[in-house]
């Protein structure tokens, strides 16, 4: 069994690939190198948060600040001094990554935390024939899967889940949940506040007075004192553009009305003091933060709108008396104590005006930041299950390979499940080669649309390259030519029947990414009009089993705020369970334990059905693909 | 006790630490964790495993009991001891061990108590709300857990086992309600009745489900045939096979239970394992029985009851509950 002879000569002879050391990737660093590993390379961008100490137990306190690979490293070179790790403190889509870099390994491993680095990764395994293990956790839930061209489905073989994005009306104007507030003080408030100031942001978009203000309301006058200048905010947006949209009764007829909120509303006493204050500057060592200067010491308890309103304004103030040489480049990031609490305390006084409860700052930080739920002991199983499985792959012992789900309440007796993995998807356009469809009307949409929203956005190409028939008409990437660059940004900017080789009806697209060495034919077909409420981004891409948009677009707004920040430290996510199509439902009927996925909900859109085989020696999860995909065979 | 945290709510420290843990299981249960003790008898691949979990979770304190000296033997599945003579040279492994773990977290108070698991008292138990046993005789942990069971306080028993790519644990809660989470999200609450580990072994095999885990019957006859011979754990290898099987047929005939359930094979796994523990297998048994004791702590969720297996295998981690044997009066 795994104690075979041949397991140890596979396991030593293999050089393997981590990406991500992170949650799972401390776990599987020290369980590989356990286990007989003797050349791991191990890739990743980020450095150590405190929030990272509870479970990536490579790190201490000492290393907050410093790379995760690097310290990673060092830690497990401790109690296995000699075998060779090679960190990179670098980002896996970097161009050095390529998919030479990757042939030189025998299996790559992801403990990864997003879903766009995770298809990245696919791809470049694809390309360099590669096997790759794949997983994620969430709270108690994990996964482990595993991706073997031609013999296994690859990572993008089903419909992935985005980051939600909420729709921009909801957001400016008519909230009704405390997300949709903390998306507006996170990427509308505190964007527009610190933020890139050139930056499209519609914080106003509603308030009907384009006439007057040429100034904006959101900069400090000269000679505006700070306290004067953080109230006039505060009562800008919480007061007066609630009065303003209040003024346009259409909205509200079926809604709840907002309350206006203005300060000498929420701090009747305090409201008039000036300057009655002064940072400790003993204590200059320490983060900026409102709440320890407020006296308010516990993150779990829910503030009350004076509190919340002071907090507000103490944090404007801080930004601007400690760190104000970061106004204009900050960017929200849920580490950041400050930018956490101005965050939570605005979203707070708008959820207060809506009717919406307010939550403590714990809470709103869970919310803003994205956070995934994340404990040790759920890796560490995880990436036990990761070592098993990549030692079956380098035996090549295909007819073994699994899938396991952990799961938090048993099914089946099991906690651990292992189920067969799926064929490849036949019209995957990742690893099959399909055309795609593109549905888009070329007498209007430009390239660039096309690039961003489809190429980009959808397909996922870092680097893209497009060409009709041999006219190559746009190329991404560094070391262009001057005139080539030149004439490539003027062909964005045209409508794709007016492009140097007309895109028309029946024209046939080639994309192509040369990084991750992935092609595909896109066939163009024109189409006059679209829902500008079903069909947002003005074009559709058929026969497309990529990612899930799960945008909500309930009042017909054209665009979407994208919930930013899409990312956390975490430990990926356990997501995988339920995306495949009809993988919720077949999991859930065998299951008999919806729970394990309530955390996961996500749209259900497959149409297969599920069947256990049951014999006297074993039990063996079994699932019937949708007949199109292939209908699957017990391998043992 | 340091910190302010102790009674009331938890240190700004605490919450930043625990942050990530604290969505999954809530404040309540964080606290409840950073008052408990546990001690862990017998260092090796699984137990560390454990005690890692443990530690960064933020228990209040956890105490090692193994006085046997390191030997190179316990480097191959411990990351908690550095290979060098030097450093571990004429140290016991739980001192050494000890060492290394105060060091993932600094809010846990880790300590060694020396000793013989065989002559724990029952005082002693009193310390500790959670013990934990790992590669030792049937007899002591027969001898422990009853010991356990006669306290007023509630002690939560458990013993993990490795066997290279298998592994078993065993979960004695005694009496534990918990509050269950519903799939509509609303909890209820629920109450348990373990049997001991004594009577978990005692039931009549021809009383159990047919597709209990093979390695359910397969550690019996492991255990009983060490016991009986007087072998201390893992001290057994393929040359053992035939009194093995022999062992086997004689508990399969007493209690009717067809031998093909034992598979041969698996028997010559068991016995050529000896002490060897798979690492990976480690990391999933560790990990396990580490959401086990937060479970039985926090009460909350549904604990194991009141066996665990794993097999590197066919992968599955199934959980097997075993009842007591019937009363006598209902034969
Ligand atoms: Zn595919």
């Amino acid at each position: 069994m795994a104690s075979a002879a041949s397991s140890e000569e596979a396991v030593k002879a293999a050089k393997v690939l981590m990406v991500g050391a992170g949650g799972i990737g401390c776990e599987l660093l020290k369980t590989l190198a356990l286990s007989g590993f003797s050349d791991i390379h191990i890739i990743d961008l980020d450095t150590i948060e405190v929030s990272n100490l509870n479970r990536q137990f490579l790190f201490r306190q000492s290393h907050v600040g410093q790379s995760k690979a690097k310290v990673a490293r060092d830690a497990v070179l401790k109690f296995r001094p000699n075998i060779n790790i090679t960190p990179y403190h670098a980002n896996v889509k970097d161009s050095q990554f390529n998919v030479d870099f990757f042939k030189q390994f025998s299996v790559v491993l992801n403990g990864l935390d997003n879903l766009d680095a995770r298809r990245h990764v696919n791809r470049l395994c694809l390309a360099a024939e590669v096997p790759l293990v794949e997983s994620g956790t969430t709270g108690f839930l994990g996964q482990v899967t595993v991706h073997v061209k031609g013999k296994t489905e690859c990572y993008e073989c089903q419909p992935k889940p985005v980051p939600k994005s909420y729709p921009v009306c909801t957001i400016t104007s008519t909230p009704s949940k405390f997300v949709h507030c903390i998306v507006w003080a996170k990427d509308l408030l505190f964007a527009k506040l610190f933020g890139d100031k050139n930056q499209d942001n519609d914080l106003n978009v509603h308030s009907k007075d384009d006439s007057s203000s040429k100034t904006d309301v959101f900069e400090r006058n000269v000679d505006e004192g700070l306290e004067q200048y953080a109230q006039r905010v505060y009562d800008h947006v919480f007061g007066y553009n609630i009065e303003t949209a209040l003024s346009n009764e259409e909205t509200w007829k079926n809604r709840r009305k907002p309350n206006p909120i203005y300060i000498r509303d929420a701090l009747p006493e305090d409201a008039v003091q000036q300057n009655g204050r002064s940072w400790d500057h003993k204590n200059e060592e320490q983060e900026p933060s409102a709440m320890v200067f407020l006296g308010l010491r516990n993150p779990q308890e829910i503030w009350s709108l004076a509190d919340n309103s002071r907090v507000f304004l103490e944090a404007l103030k801080l930004f601007f008396e400690k760190r104000e040489k970061e106004i204009g480049n900050l960017i929200f990031d849920k580490d950041d104590q400050l930018a956490v609490e101005f965050v939570a305390a605005a979203a707070n006084i708008r959820a207060s005006s809506f009717g919406i409860p307010v939550h403590s700052l714990f809470e709103a930080k869970g919310v803003a930041g994205n956070i995934v739920h994340a404990v040790a002991t759920t890796n560490a199983i995880i990436a036990g299950l990761i070592v098993i499985e990549a030692i079956k792959v380098l035996k090549g012992d295909y007819q073994n390979y699994r899938m396991t789900y952990c799961l938090e309440h048993p099914a089946r007796k099991m906690l651990l499940m292992p189920v067969e993995p799926f064929e490849p998807n036949k019209s995957c356009y990742v690893c099959s080669e399909t055309p795609l469809v593109l549905e888009v009307n070329t007498k209007t949409s430009k390239l660039r649309e096309v690039i961003e929203k489809v190429i980009k956005n959808k397909l996922g190409m870092n680097l893209p390259l497009v060409m009709v028939g041999a006219t190559l008409v746009f190329e991404d990437g560094d070391g262009l030519e001057p005139d080539e660059a030149a004439n490539y940004a003027l062909n964005l900017e045209k409508v794709l029947a007016e492009l140097p080789a007309p895109v028309v009806n029946g024209t046939k697209l080639t994309v192509e990414d040369f990084q991750q060495e992935l092609k595909c034919s896109i066939n163009i077909k024109h189409r006059d009009e679209f829902d500008e409420e079903k069909e947002p981004d003005g074009m559709v891409l058929v026969g497309w089993s990529g990612p899930v948009d799960q945008q909500v677009t309930s009042n017909g707004d054209k665009r979407s705020v994208p919930s930013s920040s899409s990312a956390d430290d975490g430990d990926g996510t356990a997501e995988d369970i339920s995306a495949k199509p009809g993988m919720k439902r077949k999991l859930n009927e065998i299951l008999e334990a919806k729970e394990n996925f309530d955390a996961l909900k996500k749209s259900d859109v497959g149409s297969s059905s599920a069947q256990v085989v049951d014999d006297d020696d074993d039990d063996l999860v079994m699932f019937d693909e949708d007949p199109k995909q292939g209908k699957k065979k017990r391998l043992q | 006790m340091d910190g302010s945290g102790a009674e009331g709510e938890l240190t700004a420290q605490e919450t930043a630490l625990y942050d990530r843990q604290i969505r999954v299981w809530g404040v309540d249960a964080q606290k409840r964790l950073s008052k408990s003790h546990v001690l862990v008898c017998g260092m090796n691949g699984t137990t560390i495993e454990f005690c890692k979990n443990i530690v960064l979770a933020g228990v209040g304190s956890l105490s090692l009991m193994d006085d046997h000296m390191v030997t190179e033997d316990d480097l191959n599945a411990n990351f908690l001891i550095p290979p060098d003579e030097s450093i571990y040279g004429g140290r016991s492994r739980a001192e050494v061990c000890c060492e290394s773990l105060k060091d993932f977290n600094p809010m846990v108070r880790v300590s060694v108590e020396n000793g013989d698991p065989s002559l724990i008292d029952g005082e002693f138990l009193d310390k500790f709300d959670i013990i934990v046993i790992s590669g030792a005789s049937l007899k002591i942990k027969l001898f422990i857990n009853e010991n356990c069971r006669k306290r007023s306080k509630r002690i939560a028993f458990y013993t993990i086992d490795c066997k290279d790519s298998c592994g078993e644990i065993f979960v004695d809660l005694q009496k534990h309600s918990y509050v269950q989470k519903k799939p509509g999200g609303e909890t209820e609450q629920q109450e348990l009745t373990y049997p001991s580990l004594q009577e978990a072994i005692s039931v009549p095999w021809k009383n159990l489900p047919r597709k209990t885990a093979k390695l359910y019957f397969a550690m019996r006859v492991l255990e009983n045939y060490e016991l009986s011979e007087g072998r201390s754990p893992g001290k057994t290898t393929l040359s053992d096979i035939p009194a093995v099987l022999a062992r086997r047929k004689d508990m399969c005939d007493k209690m009717s239970l067809n031998e093909s359930q034992i598979p041969t094979a698996l028997m010559e796994q068991l016995l050529a394992a000896g002490k060897k523990e798979h690492p990976p297998v480690c990391a999933i048994l560790g990990g396990i029985l580490g959401q086990e004791v937060i479970k039985s702590i926090s009460c909350k969720g549904d604990p194991i009851k009141n066996f665990f297996y794993f097999d590197a295998a066919d992968g599955k981690g199934v959980i097997e509950d075993i009842p007591p044997p019937p009363p006598p009066s209902a034969n």
